[in-house]
């Protein structure tokens, strides 16, 4: 029985024994960076490969602590692409900051397996340490040259105010297992119609909400996001701001559906869930409005982009949790392009960006700027793109949940969004042209920001074929 | 009124007492060895709660080790100065503190009203032994094995960064 | 209300040797903190009073700034003691989970270690450990 249990989660097992290994190079080999990329890369890519063939077959293994096949691996799979295609870039971004370190690759494998257990995880008590694993190990990348003092800055504010949210969710927890005499995230979802009677489990659920929301860069946590984004190095941005999104959303999302709760015991998570979507959205695009710094405009639009997805969580409904997802997909791929064309930029100038510097650059570099210019849009939401789609199936459950004035905020932040993320674009193209500006691209770059392009072009045309995919795999 | 209710009442006292006088240390020394009490008598409510791994880690783990690294930072920092540390008032500080009363009375109302059949943990026999380190073993390998395992990855990373962070020079 | 909260708590007899170590213990290192000065003769000076440095002149606070190489050593500390810890529930219970698990238990364990001794060994190579 074991035997077949650890077969289940052999990705898990993977990026675990390829950790030991890279510390292990690490240690005895001096100059091993190049070495350990590969290797990263490799494991990554062979672990995609496996979580998807694996996608069928479904089961509980450790005592119902541990699920895999399904859900988890559909997250497993999102996850690991949108990481590797932050690893894939990082190469260039650090050995053009003569920072580059094997301890880069370890950390990221380890902030990407706590990723994979939050996903997978069912019960609490694993939850909670798999975030604190993603956590740490962020905590160390946001000051990964220590030198720089605005990592510094980065780092010890996000492990202040990340501790800080840690203990919400951690006596989120205590209060929800004195409710329920249990951590097991199932038989916390079967029983949550008559947990929800008891005030001591809806406080619990509440403080676990604050929790995860600093995790998701929603309001009410939100205010590490612009000065750690801003002060991080780039490229550790991207990994955050996608896959660490994803991973706390599919915590949250694996928490919350599959519930049996009826609307009437749901409605007041689900009112405090909806007021935090609403201040996250306006909060977001209105500050974005007055940022200069396209990395801090990138923050509050990451902050926006959590409300509209908490939207499909308050819905709590199928295709809610579906659009979630398919969300979390897109803004992965736009937001990962988005900030990794910032930090080739960033690179090449040596600087930290300002909208200043875009301006005029289409002359320059046109494909750079058309390729930052279709990210803009599909951040915006602009329909040809993904965007779009993630957006309108999010709404499209607001409303099924009778919660059409949710719905309407969220078009009405969108267009307020619309204007910095075209600010952007104008910049570029209706500017007169900047001083030094210059841009070197490799190949792994260019690569990466293909596929961004095209996965974003492709979900944008043909959404429907992923969100079947999707909610196949629902409960 | 029964032995039990008397030591809870010492424990809680000497508990919040150090805690109050804690905060209120100049010298961030005794600062240090106030929370070492502090922790000693929560690990007697620990105990008092049928809990003995989790009073024997509280020693251990937070008034033994966890300690060292507080007196560290103490003397890493050489506060020399501990006025520097006081700020005058501002209405800033004065609404978070009335925030934060307001938040506690909250959370008191809470659990003395709201919630209290809730918290219907009373002395069975499946709970009188459950802090015991037998049922903390037995859960701990064998149901939260995955957790465990992952409580080491957890403490490598930590011995990552720190190294990471911290030496001087990166060979 | 109090008789409620009694119900929550456990017997404290089992307890009662460990009070009356802890209070013995109290009372002698008190009575020993204050017999020298009680009993001992007390005949103080500039001289003796001020901070003994082998003869030396004091010249500044005795309160150095630590050097950062303290806290890795503290931290390392932290994170090992922490590893004993786990080991602790285990060894206690290692006869009544062997005959349930039979080898796994011993694997678990050795698992556990393992990924421990892969963060020890880096941070051996790393010098962490080396005072330079």
């Amino acid at each position: 029985m074991e035997i077949k249990s650890l077969l289940n989660i052999l990705p898990i097992l993977i990026i675990s024994l390829s950790i030991l290994i890279l510390i292990l190079i690490e240690a005895f080999h001096k100059k091993s960076e190049i070495f350990i990329y590969w290797i990263t890369i490799l494991t990554l890519i062979f672990t995609t490969f496996l979580s998807l063939i694996t996608i069928q077959d479904q089961s509980l293994n450790f005592h119902d602590t541990i699920e895999s096949g399904g859900i988890t691996n559909l997250f497993y799979s999102l996850l690991l692409i949108i990481s590797s295609l932050a690893v894939i870039s990082s190469k260039n971004y650090l050995n053009r900051m003569q920072y580059h370190h094997g301890e880069y690759y370890i950390l990221v494998m380890s902030a990407i397996l706590g990723m994979m257990l939050m996903a997978s995880s069912r019960d609490l008590m694993l939850t909670f340490l798999a975030l604190e694993l993603m956590s740490l190990s962020f905590y160390v990348l946001a000051g990964y040259h220590r030198k720089v003092l605005f990592n510094n800055e980065a780092s010890v504010k996000y492990f202040l105010l990340g501790a800080f949210a840690s203990g919400f969710l951690l006596y989120g927890i205590a209060l929800v297992y004195g409710a329920a005499q249990s951590t097991n995230i199932i038989y916390i979802t079967r029983e949550f119609d008559s947990l929800l009677n008891k005030p001591l489990f809806t406080l619990g659920l509440i403080l676990l909400l604050i929790g995860f929301s600093f995790k998701v860069a929603s309001v009410p946590f939100h205010m590490w996001v612009p000065d750690v984004y801003e002060g991080s190095p780039t490229v550790v941005t991207a990994l955050m701001s996608t896959s660490g999104k994803i991973a706390a959303f599919s915590a949250l999302i694996i928490s919350l559906y599959g519930s049996t709760a009826s609307q009437i015991n749901y409605e007041t998570v689900s009112k405090i869930i909806a007021l935090l979507a609403t201040a996250s959205m306006l909060l977001g695009s209105i500050v974005a409005l007055t940022q200069t710094s396209l990395k801090r405009m990138l923050a509050y639009s990451s902050i926006a982009h959590a409300g509209y997805m908490m939207i499909g969580v308050a819905a709590a409904n199928k295709i809610g949790m579906a659009g979630i997802i398919f969300y979390l997909a897109v803004y992965g791929f736009m937001n990962i392009g988005a900030f990794i064309l910032i930090s080739m930029l960033e690179t090449s100038m040596e600087k930290r960006l300002t909208l200043d510097d875009l301006s005029g650059i289409y002359k320059t570099y046109p494909w750079f700027s058309a390729v930052m210019a279709l990210f803009m849009f599909a951040l915006s939401g602009i329909p040809p793109f993904g965007g779009f789609f993630g957006k309108y199936y999010v709404f499209i459950s607001a409303v099924k949940a009778d919660m059409t004035w949710l719905a309407v905020i969220g078009v009405i932040s969108s267009v307020i969004a619309a204007y910095f993320y075209l600010r952007v674009v104008i910049y570029m193209y209706f500017r007169r042209e900047g001083e030094n500006q210059n841009l070197y691209a490799t190949a792994a770059e260019n690569f990466i920001i293909t596929v961004c392009v095209l996965f974003v072009i492709q979900l944008g045309i043909t959404p429907g074929v992923f969100l079947n995919i999707i909610t196949r795999f629902l409960p | 009124m029964n032995i039990e209710i008397v030591a809870f009442a010492i424990l809680a006292t000497i508990g919040i007492a150090s805690a109050i006088l804690l905060v209120l240390q100049k010298n961030p020394v005794y600062s240090a060895l106030l929370l070492i009490l502090h922790f000693m008598a929560l690990a007697g409510l620990y105990l008092l709660l049928n809990a003995q791994f989790i009073a024997v880690l509280q020693i251990l783990v937070y008034a033994g080790a966890i300690m060292v690294l507080f007196v560290f930072v103490i003397m890493l920092l050489n506060l020399q100065n501990e006025q520097a540390l006081v700020d005058n008032f501002n209405i800033r500080k004065i609404v978070s503190f009335i925030l934060g009363v307001v938040l506690f009375l909250q959370f008191a109302v809470f659990f003395l009203v709201k919630a209290k059949n809730d918290i219907d943990i009373k002395k069975s026999p499946d709970s009188i032994d459950a802090g015991s380190i037998q049922n903390i073993g037995e859960a701990l390998f064998t149901t939260y094995l995955i957790p465990f395992e992952i409580a080491s990855f957890l403490l490598l990373v930590a011995i990552i960064g720190s190294i990471f962070l911290a030496k001087r020079k990166i060979e | 209300m109090f008789n409620n909260l009694a119900e929550n708590f456990y017997m404290i007899e089992q307890y009662i040797p460990l009070i009356l170590a802890i209070l013995v213990a109290l009372l002698f290192s008190l009575f020993l903190l204050k017999a020298s000065s009680l009993f001992g003769p007390q005949k103080p000076n500039v001289e003796k009073l001020t901070t003994y440095e082998s003869g030396m002149e004091p010249i500044r606070t005795a309160r150095e700034r630590f050097s950062v190489k303290f806290y890795i050593i503290a931290m390392l500390f932290i994170i090992f003691d922490i590893e004993v810890v786990f080991l602790y529930p285990w060894a206690v219970n290692l006869k009544i989970l062997e005959d349930k698990l039979g080898f796994f238990i011993i694997a678990e364990m050795f698992v556990f270690i393992l990924i421990l001794l892969v963060g020890y060994i880096y941070l051996l190579k790393k010098g962490a450990l080396k005072w330079d």
